[in-house]
């Protein structure tokens, strides 16, 4: 449901913290990304050359604005998706983009689930996909089977210790982001 | 009946490890309570007044002998010797400990169960007709497809964090015993025009604090594309579903809000994106699902002989008699009879048996019934597959264990919720209300001359005991901190779905049974001959009713 594009949108709940370190592909890694948050009520607009130099992640309500200017920095530009913000706002600009963040501003709210999915199987987004937010530990799975291969985790367990949960089960009843087929086009029928 | 293979025998000992997990996590302070609080409730586990509860799924309601009778040791080794039957065709336990639940959940797994998604913000279990496969006004067998949607729905990695909790029920009869119109999305099995099997798809139905008969969005959906079309609505309902407030989270708001017809489309839009993607069924599936319901064991009798046989028992027996009209119900196949176990009798709370007749029924069940059992939307058990000669026999049986209480349908055949003996959320107990009424409703002949009678009570507007869908419905209310008792009648979860109107100021405990028994006072007075009481009720319309029972003494 893209929405008009609105520069100062409000943020759904508390904004990423963009730590240091993450998980991406299973193993911890140093984030070499920088975050911009939300523009505040009163920040003006900044201009493309205004914006800092190296990998960055930018709101998608930013980004949409500056996105024909970046067009020249294509491999250093990521945007990220609150969580109100629907993956149909992207849609199949999604190829133009390394990293596609997506937000949990509570782990209650599954949009994230959706929007993940959406990106995967839709439109066939094929770079990182990061979860960044209040995502719990247990979530970590079932993030990772609708397309999340990235994981900014600001719950404060050392990342090693969350690992094994990207794991917690072997198997799946559904198609998934990794997993093409469901359980009854797998299993001997007979 | 289904059983798991390696895959479900997997995936359920994995969950059982992953629980075990994350209650040592939570024991041990690394898990806060608001953490934990969705991982087990999707484990089934609440936090009740007097103890946790747990819920364990009954996949659309069947369970064999083997789980009957291991439910029954779980009840002994970890709880008090009881379970209750829910109105979701699930089983409850009231007083399990926190630490004992990853026990009882791999003692589960050992027989094919779970309490997986029986709780909280995601598809739960889905529930069907209680006479599914047997019953004659069937046009096939809905179960198939209720195991083909626990497996879809089961971990779902989209679906686990939904706006709220999503209820899926599927009939595959003309009669609806399923209530699919008070259900997120309510699934008929229906042929088109062509004579091809499909589905009608009705979606935001729900009870609660604000009751909705839920409304076609579909009417005539492939056979294959079931799958691939009910994850698009819970799709389009993740995304758009509200989240700001909670009573206002559950796709009936969301569907009123944009009207049925902009939310049928929004969903049609995803669903034209995935309709052909890996979710479409295979006819092999299908053929597979359909495997595992096939009752081929049936013996052929002489409908005339066993017929004849019935009559003449009944004849003898009055008892017999009364039992075998209200508590058993036609069957498709010649010379059985499905039969409904009442957990009714007065004084027992609706839907509460003990561990002994949790052994009974594994017992009738093997004896009986091909060794399966089925609980019902009405708290009740069926045995499905009961061959008529043998019928006299059984009821004998099954008086010994307590369960022939002959009042299926009738107004003592009430649906209860635990209400404010057991639930944190009461506003008023419910169970002393359905054995007062029981108790002054006790004579067999006025009850059989009422007719099929449903009245439901509720303990608050969260609607467990279906207190909007009852011909009467009883609902607890607090006035000014004390417990009170809000009259609703017209409601039906059948195929003619109502909701029950309010009829007027609320009443004592103590003054329930006397509204009541003014109530069919009424009714007595003016039906036509055999009406039934919604009939009368939606002929007359409330006023005689309200006139009754707000009547001053003169
Ligand atoms: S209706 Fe209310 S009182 Fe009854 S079980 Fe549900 S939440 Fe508890």
């Amino acid at each position: 449901m893209p929405s008009p594009v609105n520069s100062h949108k409000t943020p759904a709940g508390p904004q990423p913290q963009n730590p240091a370190e993450l998980i991406v592909d299973g193993a911890v890694v140093a984030n070499d990304w920088h975050l911009l948050q939300l523009l505040g009520e009163d920040e003006p607009l900044p201009t493309v050359a205004a914006l800092p130099a190296g990998k960055l992640i930018l709101p998608v309500s930013l980004w949409l604005l500056l996105r024909q200017e970046l067009l020249s920095r294509q491999q250093e530009i990521g945007v990220w998706l609150d969580s109100d913000e629907s993956a149909e706002l992207i849609g199949d600009h999604g190829a133009e983009l390394p990293l596609i963040a997506i937000h949990f501003c509570s782990f209650a709210d599954g949009r994230g689930f959706t929007s993940a999915s959406i990106l995967r199987q839709r439109y066939g987004y094929q770079g990182e996909l990061r979860a960044t937010g209040r995502f719990m530990q247990d979530q970590l799975t079932y993030l990772r089977r609708c397309g999340f291969n990235a994981f900014a985790f600001e719950g404060g367990a050392p990342l090693d210790s969350l690992l094994d949960s990207l794991q917690d089960f072997s198997e799946s009843y559904q198609a998934a982001s990794d997993q093409p087929l469901p359980v009854f086009r797998r299993r001997p029928l007979c | 009946m289904y059983r798991y293979d390696e895959t479900d025998h997997t995936l359920i000992r994995e969950r059982v490890a992953q629980f075990r997990d994350q209650t040592k996590r939570y024991l041990s302070g690394a898990l806060n309570e608001e953490q934990f609080l969705p991982l087990r409730l999707q484990n089934g586990l609440y936090i009740q007044r007097l103890a946790p509860m747990l819920r364990i799924a009954v996949p659309y309601g069947l369970l064999s002998s083997a789980q009957l009778r291991r439910l029954a040791e779980i009840t002994r080794k970890y709880d008090k010797g009881y379970a209750h039957f829910t109105t979701r065709q699930n089983v409850q336990l009231n007083w399990p400990q926190l630490e004992d639940v990853p026990d009882i959940l791999a003692d589960l797994a050992e027989v094919e169960m779970h309490a997986v998604q029986t709780s909280g913000n995601c598809i739960r279990n889905t529930t069907t007709d209680q006479f599914a496969g047997v019953a004659q006004d069937e046009l096939v067998d809905p179960r198939p497809y209720c195991e083909l949607i626990r497996q879809w729905s089961t971990f779902h990695p989209e679906f686990a964090f939904l706006p709220r909790k999503f209820k899926i029920a599927v009939c595959g009869a003309s009669n609806d015993r399923a209530a699919i119109r008070a259900h997120d999305i309510g699934v008929q099995i229906v042929k088109n025009a062509q004579g091809e099997l499909g589905f009608q798809i009705f979606a935001g139905g729900g009870l609660g604090r604000t009751p909705v008969i839920g409304v076609v969005i579909r009417e005539f959906l492939a056979e294959q594309d079931l799958l691939s079309y009910l994850d698009a609505i819970v799709r389009v309902y993740n995304q758009l579903g509200r989240r700001d407030n909670k009573y206002k989270a559950r796709i009936k708001i969301l569907i009123k809000a944009m009207g049925a017809e902009a939310f049928a489309e929004r969903v049609e839009e995803a669903w034209q994106q995935s309709k052909n993607n890996a979710d479409k069924l295979t006819d092999d599936a299908i053929a597979w699902a359909k495997g595992f319901f096939s009752q081929c064991n049936y013996r052929s009798f002489d409908n005339t002989h066993t017929e004849a046989l019935l009559q003449k028992q009944a004849g003898e027996s009055k008892a017999f008699a009364r039992w075998l009209a209200r508590n058993s119900f036609p069957h498709r196949v010649a010379g059985y009879r499905a039969v409904t176990l009442s957990t009714k009798p007065t004084g027992v709370p609706p839907g509460d048996v003990t561990d002994h007749q949790l052994e009974a029924i594994a017992e009738l069940a093997d004896r009986y019934s091909f060794g399966e059992a089925r609980v019902t939307h009405e708290q009740n058990i069926v045995l499905a597959d009961v061959e008529q000669e043998k019928l006299f026999e059984f009821w004998q049986d099954a008086r010994k264990h307590g369960f022939a209480t002959p009042n299926i349908g009738t107004l003592t055949d009430m649906i209860c919720c635990p209400g404010g003996d057991y639930c944190s959320l009461a506003n008023a107990k419910s169970i002393p209300v359905a054995e007062a009424i029981q108790r002054k409703f006790d004579d067999l002949d006025y009850l059989y001359d009422l007719g099929d009678l449903d009245l439901n009570i509720s303990g608050c507007m969260n609607a467990c005991g279906h207190h909007h869908l009852g011909h009467i419905g009883i609902l607890g209310v607090d006035k000014r901190g004390e417990e009170f008792y809000q009259l609703q009648l017209g409601g039906s979860g059948s195929e003619q779905a109502s909701l029950a109107k309010v009829l007027g100021p609320s009443f004592s405990r103590e003054e329930v049974p006397g509204v009541v028994a003014k109530l069919l006072d009424v009714f007595v007075e003016r039906r036509l001959p055999d009406e039934l009481f919604i009939d009368t009720y939606h002929r007359i319309g409330a006023q005689p009713f309200k006139e009754r029972v707000y009547a001053k003494p003169s």
